[in-house]
C-alpha cells in the first residue's frame, strides 16, 4: 500500500461552496478509486510567496490517501490539469519516514520546544554557545554567571564598548577582535 | 594596563574557531523534512530566498539533499519564494 501526498490550490475568488466542492471532487475521485484516505486538510487561505495567475492567495487543501498502486495518480493529476479552478497541484510518494511524520504530526507530538525523545521533530534550533571567555568576566560590570554567559549579552556589549570613545586601552582592541569573529 | 591574560587573548589563535558544526538531523533524529512548514525552511535559505550551502547549514549531505527537494516543493507550492528581497 503506497501513502501519496497531494497538495493542491485552489483559487480563491470562487465561492465558498464553489471551493469545497471542488476538493471534495477530488476526495471523492480518489475514495472512487480505490485508494483510502487517510487525512483531509483544509490548509485555509494563504498568501502565495509570488502571484500565479494574477492571483496573489489561495486555498490551500493536502490529501494523504493510500492506494495500492499509482495508477490512478496520473488520471488524477490528468484532472488537475484540465480543472480551472485549481492553481497548482504536488502529488508526492511518502516513504515510511514521511508517513510516521504525518501521523505523529496528527496525533500533536510534533510542536517546537519538546522534549528530546523519538516522536519530537522539531527541536530548537541550534544555539550558538554562549561565548566562553572567562578572562573577560572579571572586567564585565554585571554580574553574570560563569559558563553560561548568553550570547546577547557580549554581542551587544562589544558594540556598546566599541562606540564609547572615551573607553581606556583595554576595552577596545577586546571589542575589534570580538566584532571581526561575529 | 595591560594585564596578563589579555595579552594571552590577544594572540590566542583558536578564538572564533570553536564552535562545532553538526547536523541537526543527525543529532535530533529527525528523518523527515516536510515541505509545507515553511518557517522551518526558513532556517535554510538565506534572505534572497536561495538555499544555504552545507557548509553553512552543517548539514550531512542526506539531509542537505532532503532539504533542497522540501525547498524546491515548497517554492512550486508558492509557500516559498524563487527570488526574493530582505526575507528575513
Amino acid at each position: 500500500m503506497r501513502q501519496y501526498e497531494v497538495t493542491f490550490i485552489v483559487d480563491p475568488v470562487l465561492s465558498g461552496d464553489e471551493i469545497k466542492k471542488t476538493a471534495k471532487t477530488y476526495n471523492d475521485m480518489i475514495s472512487k478509486e480505490g485508494g483510502k484516505i487517510v487525512n483531509e486538510d483544509n490548509l485555509g487561505l494563504k498568501q502565495l510567496a509570488y502571484p500565479i495567475k494574477k492571483r496573489s492567495s489561495g486555498i490551500y487543501y493536502c490529501t494523504e490517501f493510500q492506494v495500492e498502486t499509482g495508477e490512478m495518480i496520473n488520471g488524477m493529476e490528468l484532472a488537475f490539469r484540465r480543472d480551472e479552478r485549481i492553481m497548482r497541484f504536488l502529488t508526492v510518494h511518502l516513504d515510511k519516514y514521511g508517513v510516521k511524520y504525518n501521523e505523529d504530526k496528527r496525533n500533536g507530538l510534533i510542536g517546537t520546544k519538546k522534549k528530546n525523545d523519538k516522536d519530537e521533530v522539531k527541536p530548537d534550533p541550534s544555539k550558538k554557545p554562549p561565548y566562553k571567555d572567562k578572562k573577560r568576566e572579571p572586567r564585565a560590570a554585571a554580574p553574570t554567571a560563569p559558563a553560561t554567559t548568553p550570547t546577547p549579552a557580549p554581542a551587544a556589549a562589544a558594540p556598546v564598548v566599541a562606540t564609547k570613545t572615551a573607553s581606556a586601552p583595554e576595552p577596545t582592541p577586546v571589542a575589534n577582535v570580538k566584532s571581526e569573529e561575529e | 594596563m595591560a594585564t596578563r591574560d589579555e595579552i594571552k587573548f590577544l594572540s590566542n589563535p583558536k578564538i572564533g574557531g570553536q564552535r562545532k558544526k553538526y547536523c541537526r538531523f543527525k543529532k535530533f533524529g529527525i528523518k523527515h523534512i516536510d515541505y509545507k512548514d515553511p518557517d522551518f525552511l526558513l532556517q535554510f535559505i538565506n534572505d534572497q530566498g536561495k538555499i544555504l550551502p552545507r557548509r553553512i547549514t552543517g548539514n550531512s549531505l542526506k539531509y542537505q539533499k532532503k532539504v533542497a527537494i522540501a525547498i524546491k516543493r515548497a517554492r512550486h507550492l508558492a509557500l516559498l519564494p524563487y527570488v526574493a528581497d530582505l526575507l528575513k
